[in-house]
C-alpha cells in the first residue's frame, strides 16, 4: 500500500511516531540527505539549528530535563559526531534521556578511513546506554522504535544512532514500529515485597531517620510520593544536586542542600542520624565526601531502580530495587505514623549557625561590590512563580542552587556528573523549547559563557527567550577558590581578562544591561523579566568570593569549613 | 600474591549483536581488573551467546562488575561463581620435536600420566593435546619444557557449566515469555 521511501524519510516518519516535535541540528555532508527530509516536514517538528555541535546535545538535555521526554540532535559524521561526545557523557551521568542521530559514511566505506568517518558506536559505547549502527533501511523503523524505548525507560540515559549514508539513500517500504519490550532489558523491576517489609521495618524502627532525595524522585515523577512519605513518617530530607526541586524549597521537612558545598544541617546530621533513607540518588563523591567517615553511624536503605547502583559507593543494609514512585507508595502505605519533632528540631541550630555565618551577608551584604549569592535571591526573589534554572559549571553554579527558591518539580537544569562548563546556554535553550510555558533563566559565570558563546547566535534565530545572568568575577572562580584553599593561592590561569560582553549581546541582538551596584540590582532584574525576549544581564561581583561553606576534600561531611 | 583475591569466573548471556565483547571487557578495564581468560561462543538457546570470563579479584568487586556488565541494555543474564560452583575445563596444545619424544621413552608416561593425548606425529615434530585444569596443562607444559624439546604452547580460556541443574538463562527467558506472551527481541 505505501509508496517506497527513502530511508531518510523514514527516519522522519518513525521520529515523528515517536512523538517528537522539536529537532537541534547541524548538517553536514553524510546527513545532508535527512535534511532534505527535514525541509519537507518543516511545518510538523521544529528544526532547532545550534551552532555548534556540542550546543544541540546540552539543547537536548535541557528539553528532556524539563520536560521529561526525550531530546533529540541531529548531527553529521566525524567531527559533527565527536562534538556531541561531551553531551552524551554528561547525559549519562546525569541519566538523561536524550538520542544523538548521526551520519555515517556508506557501508562500503566503512573501515576505510574515509572522509568524516570515525567508529562513533565503538567511541560512545562506554558512554551510552545504547550505541547502534544503521546499515539498513530496513532497520530504521526497529532502531528508531527501540532508542527512544531505552532513552526514556527505567533509569534515562542517551542513545546513538549512527546512520550509515547508504541506509539514508535506500527505498523501502516503512512500517512504523513500536518497542514496549527487550528481552534482555527489565526498565522497571518489580517491588520485591519483602525489601518493602524491611524498609517499612527499620524507618518505624529509627529514631533519628533522614531521607536523601535524589535526580531518581524527579526521573521517576514520584515527588508527591516522596511528599506523602516524608509527611507520615515526619522525616527530615536533604536533598542532591540534582534532587533540589523534587520538594519545594519552602516545605517544612526540607533540610536544604546535600554535599561539598550544600548547607551545613543535612551534612552534619549524615553523621548523626541512625537511619540514612537514600531515594534515587547515587552517593556521589560530591555528596559523600570520603565514603569511609560517611554515616558510619547509620543504618542505610537504598532506593533506586538501577541495582548496580547498590553498594558500588555505600553499601546498604536494605535495598529497595524499583521505580521508587511505586516503591515509595508501598513503603508509605506500611509504615506507622510518626513523629520526630526533636530530631527535627535538632537541625536548626545548624540552619542558625549557617545563617549567621554564610547565608545572612552572602545574600544581604551591606557594603563592597555585588556578590553572586545577592543576585541569585534577588532573581529568585523577583522570578515568577513557573521559573526553572539552567546552570553552568563552577562558583555561579554552586551560589545558585544554595540560594534559589525552588518552587516546581523540573526547576533545576543542571550538569551533576560531568560538570560541564559551557552547559548552561545551550541546556536553557533546550529548556524553552521543552517547556514553552515556562521562563528559564541561567546563571553563567565569565569562563562558562565563553564556552558556548555562539549560542548567542541560536538565540537570535529563534528568539528563544534566554534570561541570562553572568555572575562576572574576572575569574575562573571555582578553581581560584581551590588554589587559594590547596595551592597558597597560586593564581594559576584562573585570572582572565573579559571582551565586552555587553557588546557581544548588542551584535546578537540580545537586550543586556550590566549592574555593578547594588542599589540597579533589583530594576536591572525586573527588567530582564519585563523584557519580551531573550536577555543578557551582567553581574559584576566581587572578584575574590569564595562559596561557603564546604566539605574540604577527603574530609567528613560533618566537617564543614565556614572560611579559608 | 593474591592479597585476598580469589578466581571468579563469570557466565555472561547476551543477545547476537555486535559490540557486545567490547561492552563487557570494558567493564574490567575501567577497574583496571586484567582479565584472566576469556571464551565466547554460542550457547545453547539459539541467538544468544554465552562468555565464560575468569578473573582475580575480591567479591565486593566481582559484585560490582556483574551488576555494572547485566546493566547492558543486550547482555540477558550476567553470574559469578567460584570455582567449587561449576564444572570447568580448558584445553591445550604442545608441540614438541618428535626426536625429543623418541629418545624421552618415559614421555610417553608422562603424557599418559597426565591424561593427555598425542594428535600429530611427523618427522620434525609432533602435537600434544590436553584437556584439564589450569595447573595440570601448566605442570604438563614444565615437564614438556624441561626436556628441551618443547617448540610451541597455547591454552585456551576456561569454559565452564554450572552445577545447577539447567542453564539460568532459560529460566529467565521462560519468564519473560510468560510475562510478555512472546520472547521477541
Amino acid at each position: 500500500m505505501e509508496d517506497r521511501i527513502t530511508g531518510a524519510e523514514a527516519l522522519l516518519r518513525s521520529l515523528i511516531n515517536e512523538g517528537v516535535d522539536t529537532l537541534f541540528a547541524y548538517p553536514g555532508g553524510t546527513i545532508i540527505r535527512v535534511f532534505d527530509s527535514m525541509f519537507s516536514h518543516r511545518n510538523d517538528i521544529r528544526q532547532v539549528l545550534v551552532r555548534h555541535e556540542q550546543a544541540a546535545a546540552h539543547a537536548a538535555q535541557g528539553y528532556a530535563r524539563i520536560s521529561g521526554k526525550t531530546g533529540v540532535a541531529i548531527v553529521t559524521s566525524g567531527p559533527g559526531a565527536t562534538n556531541t561526545i561531551t553531551g552524551i557523557s554528561d547525559a549519562m551521568l546525569d541519566s538523561t534521556p536524550i538520542v544523538v542521530i548521526a551520519g555515517q559514511v556508506s557501508t562500503t566505506s566503512l573501515g576505510t578511513d574515509a572522509f568524516q568517518e570515525i567508529d562513533l558506536v565503538g567511541v560512545t559505547q562506554p558512554i551510552t546506554k545504547w550505541s547502534y549502527q544503521i546499515r539498513r533501511a530496513e532497520d530504521i523503523a526497529w532502531a528508531v522504535s527501540r532508542a527512544f524505548y531505552i532513552a526514556g525507560s527505567g533509569r534515562p540515559g542517551p542513545v546513538v544512532l549512527d546512520f550509515t549514508r547508504n541506509a539514508q539513500d535506500q527505498l523501502i517500504e516503512y512500517k512504523p514500529e513500536k518497542t514496549d519490550h527487550i528481552r534482555s532489558y527489565i526498565p522497571y523491576p518489580a517491588p520485591n515485597p519483602d525489601e518493602i517489609d524491611a524498609a517499612a521495618r527499620l524507618i518505624d524502627q529509627a529514631q533519628r531517620p533522614m531521607v536523601l532525595a535524589g535526580h531518581g524522585v524527579e526521573l521517576g515523577q514520584a515527588e508527591e510520593q516522596l511528599k506523602a512519605f516524608i509527611e507520615k513518617g515526619d522525616i527530615p530530607v536533604g536533598r542532591t544536586l540534582l534532587g533540589l526541586s523534587v520538594l519545594p524549597t519552602d516545605h517544612p521537612l526540607n533540610m536544604g542542600m546535600l554535599g561539598m558545598h550544600g548547607n551545613l544541617a543535612p551534612n552534619v546530621q549524615t553523621n548523626r542520624c541512625d537511619l540514612l533513607i537514600a531515594v534515587g540518588m547515587r552517593f556521589d563523591d560530591r555528596v559523600t565526601s570520603k565514603a569511609s567517615l560517611y554515616a558510619p553511624q547509620a543504618k542505610v536503605i537504598h532506593f533506586d531502580i538501577d541495582k548496580s547502583e547498590f553498594g558500588k559507593n555505600i553499601k546498604p543494609h536494605v535495598t529497595v530495587l524499583g521505580d521508587c514512585r511505586t516503591t515509595l507508595e508501598l513503603v508509605t502505605e506500611k509504615i506507622h505514623k510518626s513523629s520526630h519533632r526533636e530530631w527535627i528540631g535538632s537541625f536548626r541550630q545548624y540552619r542558625d549557625e549557617e545563617y549567621s555565618k554564610v547565608i545572612a551577608d552572602a545574600i544581604h551584604p551591606s557594603s563592597g561590590p555585588l556578590r553572586m549569592g545577592e543576585v541569585v535571591n534577588a532573581v529568585s526573589t523577583l522570578a515568577d512563580e513557573s521559573t526553572a534554572m539552567a546552570t553552568d559549571v563552577g562558583l555561579n553554579q554552586m551560589f545558585s542552587s544554595r540560594y534559589f527558591k525552588y518552587r516546581k518539580p523540573r526547576s533545576i537544569i543542571t550538569s551533576g556528573g560531568l560538570g560541564t562548563m559551557g552547559f548552561g546556554v545551550p541546556a536553557a535553550i533546550g529548556a524553552t523549547f521543552g517547556a514553552p510555558d515556562r521562563t528559564v533563566v541561567v546563571f553563567c559565570g565569565d569562563g562558562g559563557l565563553q564556552m558556548n558563546i555562539q549560542e548567542f547566535g541560536t538565540i537570535m534565530e529563534t528568539g528563544a527567550k534566554v534570561k541570562i545572568i553572568m555572575l562576572n568575577n574576572n575569574f575562573l572562580g571555582n578553581v581560584r577558590q581551590w588554589q587559594q584553599l590547596h595551592y597558597n593561592s597560586r593564581y594559576s590561569c584562573t585570572p582572565m581578562i573579559n571582551p565586552d560582553y555587553a557588546k557581544i549581546a548588542e551584535a546578537y541582538g540580545i537586550c543586556s544591561r550590566t549592574v555593578s551596584e547594588r542599589s540597579e540590582l533589583e530594576a536591572a532584574i525586573r527588567d530582564m523579566f519585563r523584557t519580551d525576549g531573550p536577555y543578557l544581564l551582567i553581574a559584576n561581583c566581587l572578584e575574590e568570593e569564595n562559596v561557603m561553606p564546604m566539605i574540604a576534600y577527603g574530609d567528613a561531611v560533618d566537617k564543614m569549613i565556614f572560611s579559608i | 600474591m593474591n592479597n585476598g583475591k580469589k578466581l571468579y569466573t563469570l557466565i555472561v548471556h547476551t543477545e547476537n549483536i555486535a559490540g557486545i565483547l567490547n561492552q563487557v571487557t570494558a567493564v574490567f578495564t575501567r577497574r583496571q581488573i586484567n582479565i584472566e581468560s576469556l571464551n565466547v561462543s554460542a550457547s545453547s538457546i539459539e541467538g544468544v551467546h554465552r562468555y565464560t570470563v575468569t578473573a582475580f579479584t575480591e567479591k565486593d568487586t566481582i559484585e560490582k562488575i556483574v551488576s555494572q556488565i547485566e546493566k547492558k541494555v543486550d547482555v540477558l543474564q550476567c553470574q559469578y561463581f567460584t570455582d567449587d560452583e561449576i564444572f570447568m575445563q580448558e584445553v591445550a596444545l604442545y608441540k614438541v620435536t618428535t626426536k625429543v619424544l623418541a629418545d624421552n621413552p618415559k614421555l610417553s608416561e608422562t603424557i599418559r600420566r597426565y591424561g593427555a593425548n598425542i594428535i600429530e606425529v611427523n618427522s620434525t615434530f609432533s602435537v600434544i593435546e590436553k584437556t584439564g585444569h589450569t595447573d595440570d596443562i601448566f605442570a604438563l607444559n614444565r615437564e614438556l619444557g624441561d626436556t628441551g624439546g618443547l617448540l610451541q604452547f597455547v591454552s585456551s580460556g576456561r569454559i565452564a557449566i554450572t552445577r545447577a541443574r539447567i542453564e539460568h538463562v532459560s529460566e529467565y527467558l521462560d519468564k519473560f515469555t510468560t510475562l510478555y506472551g512472546c520472547d521477541n527481541k
